[in-house]
């Protein structure tokens, strides 16, 4: 039931990136001072010219990328996604999402795994924050192979992207016969118990989740969604329909992230009840990463928990 | 060698008379909106007029054409001195600017590059345009383009941090094809007491701006913002700079050439009454009534 092991994502958008660009003369890469980690230094090294260092000036940084895609290039910003998130947000607002301008906005180390930083660099808000601001498209691949086809989709849309990438090594998901489409959900399992929607790496922790939950008898239908903006309200739906029970679980706060989105998807096209699972309204703090997933409520076994006693509640609650 | 020449166009006593032109414009567009600043576009219309008659290289019959010199007004709530350069330079029709700030509106209160032809960089929120700009003199290099980007700022703007993150970044990377211009008008929109409350300060004084613009390696110059002939002369310098940016800190007087507005902390957006619209008018040499009689 174990996923194997595959690469952090820092890692294979250094290598995208660096291997679009080889193809791709528009393509550049923006770092604020931060390379070493986020896997821009892999596109530094194959295109030397092609690699802008702003420094350690993040409000700069997003403004540059804005002023280099005026003039026809496609600027990947590449920083924490605390820093283009919070402290660059007023860049992002007046001079790439107003004006709708070619900017690929990488926030690395997202969510609550940031390698021993504590709560100034864990960003599990980022989403809610960016998925707010009109213009703004929104995506959080859950493998390697998907953010390869992720990162290759939003070079080929025209317009600022969120794209959420992040640290630790995370499991493969997908084969390479997967196919990612911009706006698109994708179901992993199909059940009659309960919906579940995740987004992200998280999305490999729900997969083992729910496969424990079906050594149970507990069938859920699982949906992927990494693009969280635009929300693929059809498949939302009919996902939904399926089973008339939502659970949405996901490394972000319950406020405004997946769920936010689901839910309010759902009130307006299909009301049915809607559970979110995820980060509660808090902030992080430092710790080795299992103690961080199992203390925050987001590990395997506690999600499986989580969703589990859900279904029971439910199953109590049509009965009664 | 020069990279350019001035292009051809207005002396410097046709100059002189757009800009007093172009003044009228502007207290008729606030007094019309009910809304919008005033000290500040006065303070930098000559400027403005000088570079879109005599300094820019663009086609105002093709506003995007990929090697026009670009120029951004970062000080964003200056929007009806650009709109009014923008216009009387051929973007859009002059009559236009009884628009600004009207619903639907191709004018809104801070530039904006989706809906305004000429407009190369949104800006309004204080730091951001020179960011911008910045940018774009960064990927003109990479692109390998020839053309000159110019930064408008405010002193007060000068407060703002990015400004200095965007700064260092040009100076980190030599970059001699971009040009901050700032308008050292003295007076922010309210800024620091003296004496009295009535009292402003300035944000800078002394050689305080140019300390810092030279500190952050730009090679910086100096003019007064309000003589044409110093600042095509002064502009001409800056752009022949090589090795680095250049920086020319722009003396000039707020609410420039509207002797009650001069100088006065409280005309930085403050709408001009009827009366006040007239004298302000007649000291233009304009006639009270707008051109054409509307409103």
């Amino acid at each position: 039931m174990t996923l194997t092991k595959g690469k952090a994502l820092r890692f294979v958008f250094g290598e995208t990136v660096a291997e679009l660009a080889e193809t791709d003369p528009r393509i550049v890469v923006l770092d604020g001072d931060l390379g070493s980690s986020t896997g821009a230094y892999i596109f530094e090294a194959a295109h030397p010219d092609r690699f802008f260092q702003m420094g350690i000036a993040e409000q700069n940084l997003l403004g540059a990328a804005a002023g280099m895609a005026t003039v026809g290039f496609v600027p990947f910003v590449s920083t924490f996604a605390c820093f283009a998130v919070a402290r660059a947000l007023d860049s992002i607002r007046v001079l790439i999402a107003q004006p709708r301008l070619n900017v690929k906005i990488t926030g690395g180390y997202a969510g609550l795994l940031a390698g021993m930083t504590g709560k100034t660099h864990l960003m599990f808000d980022d989403v809610a924050v960016m998925r707010a601001m009109a213009h703004m498209v929104v995506v959080a691949p859950a493998d390697e192979v998907e953010t390869r086809q992720a990162i290759k989709a939003i070079v080929d849309y025209q317009g600022p992207v969120y794209l959420r990438l992040t640290r630790q090594d995370s499991p493969v998901l997908f084969d390479d016969s997967y196919r990612f489409e911009l706006g698109k959900s994708t179901v992993l399992r199909e059940g009659g118990d309960v919906t579940v929607f995740s987004t992200g790496v998280h999305t490999t922790r729900v997969y083992e989740a729910t496969g424990l939950l079906a050594d149970d008898g507990i069938e859920a239908h699982l949906v992927h969604v990494p693009t969280i903006k635009p929300i693929d309200e059809e498949g939302i739906v009919e996902a939904a329909r399926r089973t008339g029970f939502v659970v949405t679980a996901e490394e972000h706060t319950i406020i405004g992230g997946l769920g936010g989105a689901v839910a309010e998807t759902l009130s307006d096209r299909h009301p049915v009840p809607v559970k979110r699972i995820g980060l509660a309204d808090t902030f992080g703090e430092s710790g080795p990463d299992d103690a961080l997933l199992d203390k925050y409520g987001i590990s395997v076994e506690k999600t499986t928990a989580a969703i589990k006693a859900l279904v029971l509640e439910r199953r109590r609650g049509t009965q009664a | 060698m020069s990279r350019h020449t001035t292009v051809a166009g207005p002396d410097v006593v046709e100059l002189q008379d757009l800009a007093r032109q172009a003044r009228a414009h502007i207290v008729r567009s606030i007094a019309g909106a009910r809304g919008g600043h005033l000290g500040g576009p006065l303070s930098v219309i000559d400027m403005l007029i000088a570079l879109y008659f005599r300094v820019l290289q663009i086609r105002p019959e093709q506003p995007d054409w990929a090697d026009r010199d670009r120029c951004v007004l970062s000080k964003g709530h200056s929007s009806i001195a650009l709109y009014t350069a923008l216009a009387m330079r051929g973007y859009f029709p002059v009559e236009e600017l009884s628009t600004f700030d009207a619903i639907d509106s191709r004018l809104q209160g801070h530039p904006d590059m989706t809906r305004t032809p000429g407009v190369d960089m949104s800006s309004g929120s204080l730091g951001l345009g020179f960011s911008g700009a910045l940018g774009i003199a960064l990927g003109a290099r990479a692109a390998g383009k020839d053309f000159t980007t110019y930064a408008v700022l405010g002193d007060g703007e000068c407060n703002e941090g990015i400004v200095w993150e965007a700064a260092h970044a040009a100076q980190r990377y030599a970059l001699d094809n971009i040009i901050a211009i700032i308008d050292h008008n003295k007076l922010q929109q309210f800024g620091w007491h003296g004496d009295t409350l009535e009292v402003r300060l300035p944000p800078y004084t002394g050689t305080q701006l140019v300390d810092r613009w030279s500190a952050f390696g730009w090679k910086v110059f100096e003019m007064d913002g309000h003589d044409m002939s110093a600042i095509l002369s002064t502009i001409d310098l800056a752009r022949n700079h090589r090795g680095g940016p250049a920086a020319i800190v722009a003396h000039t007087v707020k609410g420039k050439g509207i002797s009650f507005m001069e100088n006065n902390y409280t005309w930085h957006a403050r709408v001009p009454t009827p009366e006040e619209l007239a004298l302000a008018l007649t000291e233009l040499g304009e006639p009270i009534a707008p051109p054409g009689g509307g409103s």
